[in-house]
């Protein structure tokens, strides 16, 4: 069954911008399919909403559409495009929903385009909970016990059957109300009644309990011939009750014996055929009962997931492109295996070694939100490691996750031998109740004396995973009982080593550093040496380029490769020191070493990884041996084609050194990884790694607070006001002299943790004392606060002679909203030329100035009337609306990020310049003028960048924009003009845009003025405005027609009532600054639960207004491929 | 408490690590297993007889040992390699470690040295003699033994593994170690009453009890049984084990399959496919490494459809010179080699691979159903 040739072109279905629950891994799996695909010779169209992505490169498809993901514009794009075929298998669980909504709308049938990968009726039957249980239970396999149940004589004679615990949901309530786990027969009774008169018709689900069952995935893959193989196998670390996202998880499976595994794999091949996945990858989830062996089934995706990323970078197995050619008819026999080149795709990988994967939370960034971890995911990231043992693996996770722990326990975040240590009281909690600091806990529970029994009777983890945590304690007391570096011995240091602890625990435990336990390891011959990752365990030799660090005898790194005669770039001639020119390596390909961003969090994800991609393309195009580093399994980084040489480590100095002892690398790149590279820099340096590109020093330059100074002085640039402080005192001082508001925050952060606007002096204090920890090495900036400012990016590259601009991006939102949550225009929609022209001079002569060799980000603020020493009212939102080219502007400098910045990726899409690609040549040794960029693009059509929020997630947490980062990921929207890109950016963002209905609006007083004729023009456009009494005074004062309505502390009904009945389609609420946080607040977080959009600045309100109109003439913008609109010549 | 041990080779390399299990000095062809379950499934399976067992999953013990899992009643190869060994076992079914499972059956485990390392060694050089020793822990000493000790080729070790009696087999299939999803073998013995007599050259036993779940009565007889002896029992169909080792000195066995051909049904798995290749003329070469795993793919030329398999066999028949009689049905997608042949006048079949599972995948139990249709009438 080879390809099928009826098919010529096929759509994809991205996933869209990152939010929790759906990241990288479906740009890699997208990235995956689109390249299986067109080597198979078939025309691709992609649609991905997400400019951060490599698949939304104009050369991974033939076709892309940077369009919202609805099925709508979908439908729009199928009419353009008239694909055979659509493949909605690769984009999650957003192009799974949007291909069932073609289907079901009959579009999809209408225009003759067939669903590959899986049908409509597989994709129900999937996705339905009753029906799948049905399937289930059908085909002889167990699931939860449940029943549905109208009194309570019902429910008392199910729950006999069911047993105790068991879970009670009422049916149709909102959010779960009327739920809970009843325990005893007391509770049950309460519950069940209770629920029974909540549920509007009088029902409730009472379903078996298997909260702290053992859980396992399976990952599988089906071709059309009904060959099934399974890909890998995981087991959760976390029992059942932790989403699965949320859970640390291990490859393979470890504690089920072989007929226990058999009867799981069989089970799996039974769902997929019963469910009907005709072809491709799928995933099953199971729950085994940990004394009676009892399994039953929780679910299957009919897709490639988030599972399945890892699965890949588990085993090596490309599961997405494999998926690709089996959704075009080839059978899993016909596809060979890359890896081993000689053997055939189907086969059931076996691998050597272990792998753990760690989410990464950043519940810092959402302080009211509860951070217990339940069944609904809450982490933004991951990090994967892979080692010999478990315990090796485990902790070069934990190092992996770049959160301060450099293994288990250890460093500023053990709490053990400080006042901190937790009380026994203290760690029960912390056990009992799942959350992202539990493993810490159990560490400190058995330094506390408890048993893996005890612990396990508190977590339900299996005593398999406590076991071995509980032998690297008992390995760290024995490294502990050594008392120094010096005394310690080479038995010592190689059982710490190959259990996984790292240089800098050791160090911190011996009052060493961690340089000199490397010295001495390596003295007493202690060295990493990496392993291959091959899928076979060594039965066949591979090659694939893809290795992991252990202590063991035998090192796999490959030797350099030889230079293909005459072409390519030569060792000598990368930038620094010819420090290998020795003629024994003039022969062999140059080699470069990339440092990836490890984990996603808030402010460093995928627009990273992007730049990271790019580099190793533009290095592997110059000739030179591209490698590179990281730890995040869901990117496409970290595929194993990405570069010449992947290395899945811990982005650590230790790691990375390990890699460079080995690799011996002519340069190390660390500007396009954010800001972990970054951190290493110094230390690498340091170590005597030549660094290429800007120098470490001039990244120090621009991060110290004193040395910029000096550096804008000497070139005339203005910056706000500004000062530093180490301890609350000084920090009043520095306030009072610069004037509120300012904005103070932690130096070296990224994605404005921690980082606030204090409007007094109490605010600053608390800052001070609460906020942060501030000392040092670690000072306080303060800032002046520039209010109603408009904030710009500028994304340029520079060679050190010439410095062309990459894209000049005006911020919707007032500076002081995080650049990161910011959307923004390219090309600035409202500045005045001379404005820009301004900005590209300064950035010039920073680049000049800072000896930028690659990309640099800067942000200026930009306000418009008096200067800013004066404060002034009259810069209102107005001004910033319809900007008068006679006012008087000041420019000023924020900041400079001499690397590569998360709009790097949406400026190369916005004017189709490969900007990272252009600096990893720059720092490889070629020039600017060299690559031919000597001139910026300005595009003639507008694309505009938005950001996406997690808010609906974490319940109760106020959506207000600030200076700290808070948006998962981004969206853009292209047309001519603005209005329709910023609509199209809000569509694709899921921001809906209603076109009719109830508008409320409550502004803050400095924005009631200017939110005047925003409403009028709302009312031309049909809506109704509701405000409260201050609003709804100054419209009507100005002629808008406005209902009043109360606020939520004057009684009922006000506009909770309101927004619970649904009258309200949209609200415009700007914060009032300080204080009176509680009702807004409330507002707010209403409309999050009640899916109303609500917009919080006043520059948002008015772009909303000006799309609104726009979408009114146009009701349904048209589609343009991407290849299209580049191919538009632009003007300079 | 941790004692060191270490392994040589006979090309000279040591490994250093850390003995458990028993106490000793024991020499054997080294191989290995690429299965990441079924440890217990491998211990017992009397084909390793005469081997040094390494695996390459690095964490082997997790689950402990139970009474249920056994394929003999013994531990048939001389010696585990593994690089980490579980301490505190973690299964609802575990009833002692595998630590000291090993020590009640005096079989010698090294645990802690670089197994990929050695799997790569043995994948480039081919398998070779080793010694794995707690007592003689001289590097230039052990060597001197491996290369002194022995190998596999030529040599009878069925003689070793299988049965001295006569035996009706009563166990039946355990209900966890049925195959689930419809390919399971079916029919109950009061409806088919088929008889097999199983010869046994080292047989696993979860073969016997899958001819037992498809209905048959087994009787089990030496692997040394002769043709008048086997055609005594009146059997519907006869069945050929698996076994340790080289097939071909084994020549009271071929002689006896020459003698059934065409007169019984025979259906061999591994050593017994082997032995009724050779019966029907085929050659017979040692694999370098061989093929040891649960994930060993299988396609079945007759219907297109490829089955993940148990392996575990070092030898295979040779592809080129395969004799008039048989077809080759079955190859290995790996490498190519013979893994199912089908006698064209005789009713005979042999596959290469274990359709019992029991350590594997349960793909290609449809086998044993195969085997029934060949004894029905």
């Amino acid at each position: 069954m080879p390809r099928r040739d009826d098919l010529k072109k096929i759509l994809i279905i991205g996933s869209g911008p990152i939010v929790i629950g759906q990241a990288c891994e479906f740009d890699y799996s997208g990235v995956q399919a689109c390249k299986a695909l067109k080597e198979e010779g078939y025309e691709v169209v992609l649609v991905n909403s997400n400019p951060a992505t490599i698949m939304t490169d104009p050369e991974t498809a033939d076709r892309t559409y940077i369009e919202p993901i609805t099925w709508q514009y979908v439908a729009k794009i199928l009419e353009v495009e008239r694909p055979d075929a659509l493949l909605p298998t690769l984009g999650g669980q957003t192009g799974l929903n949007t291909a069932m909504d073609l289907a079901r709308r009959g579009i999809l049938q209408q225009l003759g385009v067939e669903l590959i990968g899986a049908k409509e009726e597989v994709i129900v039957k999937a996705e339905a909970r009753e029906a799948f249980k049905q399937a289930m239970i059908k085909i002889g396999l167990d699931v939860p016990r449940s029943s549905t149940v109208h009194t309570m004589d019902e429910a008392r004679l199910a729950m006999r059957e069911i047993g105790l615990p068991i879970i009670v949901r009422a049916s149709f309530t909102l959010g779960g109300a009327g739920g809970g786990i009843a325990y005893n027969k007391e509770e049950f009774e309460d519950i069940v009644r209770r629920g029974l008169k909540l549920s509007p018709v009088g029902e409730v689900l009472l379903e078996e309990s298997i909260l702290g069952w053992k859980e396992y995935e399976m990952e599988v893959m089906r071709d059309r011939a009904d060959n099934c193989v399974i890909i890998c196998s995981i087991e959760n670390f976390d029992p059942m009750g932790v989403h699965t996202g949320d859970s640390i998880t291990v490859a393979p499976i470890q504690t089920l014996t072989d007929k226990e595994y058999q009867r799981m794999r069989d089970a799996t091949f039974a769902v997929v055929r019963e469910i009907g996945v005709e072809t491709g990858g799928a995933n099953v989830q199971f729950a085994v009962h940990p004394d009676t062996g009892r399994m039953v089934v929780i679910e299957m995706n009919p897709r490639v997931s988030r599972s399945s990323a890892l699965a890949s970078k588990a085993t090596g197995f490309p599961i997405a492109k494999i998926a690709a050619k089996l959704a075009v008819g080839y059978r899993l026999d016909e596809i060979p295996n890359d890896i081993t080149r000689e053997t055939l795709a189907c086969f059931e990988p076996t691998i050597d070694y272990v792998v753990t994967k760690i989410p990464r939370w950043t519940f810092e960034k959402f302080p009211e939100a509860d951070p217990t971890l339940t069944v609904q995911m809450k982490s933004v990231g991951e990090t994967m490691a892979i080692g010999r043992t478990f315990k090796e693996s485990f902790q070069k996770a934990l190092r992996g996750l770049e959160t301060g722990h450099f293994g288990l326990g250890g460093g500023k975040k053990d709490l053990w031998n400080t006042a901190k240590r937790p009380t026994r009281d203290e760690i029960v909690r912390k056990l009992t109740i799942p959350n992202a600091d539990r493993v810490y806990y159990i560490r400190y529970a058995m330094k506390d004396g408890m048993s893996v029994a005890e612990i396990h009777d508190l977590t339900d983890i299996d005593p398999w995973f406590l076991e071995n945590i509980r032998q690297i304690v008992a390995i760290e007391e024995e490294i502990r009982r050594c008392r120094r570096l010096e005394d310690a011995d080479a038995a010592l240091l190689r059982k710490a080593k190959r259990a996984g602890f790292s240089d800098m625990q050791l160090a911190l435990w011996w009052d060493a550093s961690e340089m000199d336990v490397r010295q001495k390891r390596k003295s007493l011959g202690i060295a990493a040496v990496f392993k291959q990752v091959d899928t076979c365990a060594a039965e066949f030799e591979a090659y694939t380029p893809y290795y992991y660090s252990t202590y063991e005898d035998e090192d796999e790194t490959p030797a350099r490769r030889l230079r293909d005669e005459g072409s390519g770039l030569s060792v000598a001639d990368i930038p620094g020191a010819p420090r290998h020119s020795q003629p024994s390596t003039l022969n062999h390909k140059p080699r470069i070493m990339i440092l990836g961003g490890g984990p996603n969090r808030i402010g460093q994800g995928i627009e990273f990884d992007y730049c990271c991609c790019h580099a190793s393309y533009a290095l592997r195009e110059l000739g030179v041996e591209s490698i590179m580093v990281n730890s995040n399994p869901e990117t496409v980084s970290t595929d194993y084609d990405t570069s010449d040489l992947l290395f899945f480590e811990p982005l650590t100095t230790e790691d990375v050194l390990n890699i460079c002892d080995r690799i011996d690398p002519d340069g190390v790149i660390v500007q396009f990884g954010g800001q972990t590279p970054l951190n290493l820099a110094r230390g690498l340096e340091a170590a005597g790694v030549r660094i290429i590109g800007t120098s470490p020093d001039m990244i120090d330059a621009a991060e110290d607070r004193e040395r910029f100074q000096a550096i804008l002085e000497k070139l005339d640039l203005r910056q706000p006001p500004n000062g530093i402080a180490v301890e609350t005192e000084g920090a009043r001082h520095a306030a009072e002299r610069i004037g509120y508001p300012v904005l103070v925050r932690p130096s070296y952060v990224l994605g404005g943790r921690a980082m606030e606007i204090c409007y007094d002096e109490p605010q600053l204090v608390r800052y001070m004392t609460d906020a942060v920890d501030a000392s040092p090495d670690r000072p306080v900036l303060i800032d002046k606060f520039l209010e109603d400012a408009i904030e710009v990016d500028v994304d340029a590259v520079s060679d050190g002679q010439t410095t062309v601009i990459g894209g000049v991006m005006e911020h919707i939102e007032e500076a002081g909203v995080h650049s990161g949550d910011s959307a923004c225009a390219l090309p600035p929609h409202s500045l005045p030329s001379h404005v820009i022209d301004e900005i590209r001079a300064a950035t010039k002569s920073l680049a000049k100035e800072l000896k930028v060799r690659g990309l640099m980000n800067i942000q200026f603020a930009v306000k418009r009337g008096e200067r800013p020493e004066t404060r002034g009212q009259s810069s209102g939102g107005e001004a910033a609306l319809s900007p008068l080219a006679s006012a008087l502007w000041t420019v000023f400098v924020l900041e400079v990020n001499p690397r590569a910045s998360r709009t790097s990726p949406f400026v190369s899409k916005a004017t189709g310049r490969p900007l990272a690609k252009i600096a990893a040549k720059v720092m490889a040794g070629v020039s600017l003028e060299e690559q031919g960029v000597t001139e910026e693009i300005t595009p003639t059509h507008t694309s505009v960048k938005e950001s996406v929020f997690p808010f609906s997630r974490f319940h109760g947490v106020d959506i207000i924009l600030g200076p700290e980062m808070r948006s998962t990921g981004e969206v853009m929207g292209i047309d001519e003009t603005f209005p329709i890109a910023f609509a199209k950016s809000q569509i694709a963002a899921g921001n809906a845009l209603p076109t009719e209905g109830t508008v409320f609006i409550s502004m803050a007083e400095a924005h009631k003025q200017a939110i005047v004729e925003p409403a009028r023009r709302l009312r031309s456009l049909g809506f109704n405005l509701i405000a409260t009494s201050g609003t709804a005074a100054i419209l009507s004062q100005h002629g808008v027609e406005v209902r009043v309505i109360r606020k939520v502390q004057e009684g009922r009904p006000n506009l909770l009532d309101a927004m619970a009945n649904g009258e309200v389609q949209f609200i415009f609420n700007t914060p009032s600054g300080k204080g009176a946080r509680t009702d807004e607040g409330k507002i707010r977080a209403a409309a999050v639960s009640y899916g109303v959009p609500c917009v919080t600045t006043l520059p948002g309100c008015v772009a909303v207004v000006a799309a609104l109109e726009a979408l009114s003439r146009n009701p349904t913008p048209r589609v343009k491929a991407l290849q299209d609109w580049l191919a538009v010549p632009a003007f300079d | 408490m941790s004692r060191t041990a270490k392994l040589a080779l006979s090309d000279g390399t040591v490994f250093t690590g850390t003995g458990f299990g028993a106490d000793g000095e024991v020499f054997g062809e080294v191989v290995f297993n690429t299965s990441m379950t079924g440890y217990q499934e491998i211990l017992t399976d009397p084909s390793y007889c005469g081997q040094i067992v390494a695996m390459t999953y690095p964490q082997i013990g997790n689950y402990g040992v139970n009474a249920e899992d056994v394929e003999s009643g013994g531990i048939a190869c001389r010696g585990f390699i593994i690089r980490e060994l579980c301490e505190l076992p973690s299964n609802f079914r575990s009833v002692k470690s595998l630590d000291a499972y090993l020590s009640e059956h005096g079989v010698i485990g090294l645990e802690g040295i670089d197994t990929r390392a050695l799997v790569r060694r043995l994948r480039v050089r081919g398998v070779m003699t080793g010694v794995i020793s707690t007592t003689d822990l001289d590097d230039a000493s052990l060597i001197e033994k491996a290369k002194r000790s022995p190998d596999l080729v030529g040599i009878d070790y069925v003689k070793e593994v299988m049965p001295q009696t006569r035996s009706e087999w009563a166990d039946p299939l355990p209900e966890l170690g049925r195959a689930f999803g419809g390919s399971a073998a079916t029919g109950d013995a009061s409806k088919t009453n088929r008889h097999v007599v199983a010869v046994d050259y080292g047989m696993k036993w979860n073969i016997p009890r899958y001819l037992r779940e498809t209905g048959c009565r087994v009787t089990v007889v030496p692997g040394t049984a002769t043709v008048d002896e086997i055609l005594a029992l009146e059997p519907d169909g006869v069945f050929l084990s698996n076994g340790p080792g080289d097939p071909r000195p084994l020549d009271y066995a071929i002689g006896t399959i020459r003698g059934l051909l065409g007169k019984k049904p025979v259906f061999g798995i591994c050593l017994g496919h082997q032995l009724l290749g050779l019966a029907a003329g085929a050659e017979i070469y040692k694999l370098k490494f061989g093929h040891r795993g649960a994930n060993q793919p299988v396609l079945d030329k007759r219907t297109g459809r490829v089955e993940i398999t148990s392996q575990n066999h070092g030898f295979a028949l040779v592809a080129d010179t395969m004799p008039a009689d048989l077809e080759v049905t079955h190859v290995n997608l790996n490498d190519g080699t013979v893994a199912g042949i089908r006698h064209k006048r005789a009713a005979a079949f042999g596959v290469q691979y274990h359709p019992e599972a029991s350590a594997g995948p349960h793909d290609s139990n449809y086998l044993f159903r195969e085997f029934l249709a060949l004894m029905s009438p």
